[in-house]
């Protein structure tokens, strides 16, 4: 089962950058490689990366195979509100990973 | 005479077979790789007619690195990210992994800071370019040659 690991700070000042960081679990299979017998192995990716913060999208992200394993993306944002903050991760044969965390604003 | 200008002409036939043999086998045992022209083409895909500069942008790479697999990579934008001026989007491309296609990031004025960063894979030492698109509609980019010593995607599955 893919399981995802967000890192968002708790509480934050009006106005403050936080910085987010997302990891999620997923092969990221090229499709380039080859099994033993010669036999291709098929892609599977997470071809889409989506943040947003209380339903408004604020980052997003398109991935290729040259991503490694685990997806790991680091990205900022301006702390506006108290709120929810929700990742989307989509991919190769219907992949589809929903994540959140809560964010207070003071 | 004629012998031996049959016997050379074989020898010419023969060898020039034995080496069309060798060189495709050579090119199906190669893992695909993309070239520079390929990476300036899909560079040209996503910026247009418009013209890249360089500059403003600041692609993050360790010089050396050992396993191609993950490859940490940053990439800032010197960019006051406000409203009217901001960087809608990051493209990282590279010359020889088997798609110059890395990774596009979309921001927005919402980011506060342009600033990125994720892992990435490299097939090969090589050249890795950053373009970025600022909300002007201008591009810039910045490119950085790294050297790796095991190679991602060399590794068969099961």
């Amino acid at each position: 089962m893919a399981s995802a690991l967000i890192n968002v700070p708790a509480r934050a000042k009006r106005g403050e950058i936080i910085e987010v960081k997302t990891l999620i679990s997923h092969v990221m299979e090229t499709g380039f490689r080859h099994t033993q017998l010669g036999a291709a192995i098929p892609r599977n990716i997470i071809r889409r990366f989506v943040c947003t913060y209380n339903g408004t999208e604020i980052f997003s992200a398109d991935l290729y195979p040259a991503i490694s394993a685990n997806p790991f993306i680091v990205f900022s944002t301006v702390a506006t509100e108290s709120g929810t903050l929700s990742f989307q991760w989509t991919g190769d044969n219907g992949f589809s990973v929903t994540e959140s965390a809560k964010i207070t604003v003071e | 005479m004629e012998r031996s200008a049959s016997r050379r002409e074989f020898l010419k036939i023969a060898g020039g077979v034995a080496a069309g043999i060798g060189l495709s086998a050579v090119v199906t045992v190669r893992p695909a790789s993309a070239t520079p022209a390929e990476m300036q083409e899909a560079i040209r895909k996503v910026v247009g007619s418009a013209r890249v500069t360089p500059g403003k942008v600041k692609i993050d790479l360790p010089p050396l690195i050992e396993n191609g697999n993950a490859v940490p990579l940053t990439v800032r934008v010197d960019s006051p990210m406000t409203e009217t001026d901001h960087v809608r989007a990051v493209h990282v491309f590279t010359e020889k992994n088997p798609q110059p296609y890395v990774v596009t990031f979309h921001l927005g004025p919402r980011a506060g800071r342009a600033q990125v960063a994720t892992r990435m894979r490299l097939a090969d030492s090589q050249n890795v370019v950053a373009i970025c698109e600022l909300s002007d509609g201008s591009f810039w980019s910045d490119n950085a040659s790294i050297v790796v010593t095991l190679a991602a995607c060399l590794e068969d599955g099961i």
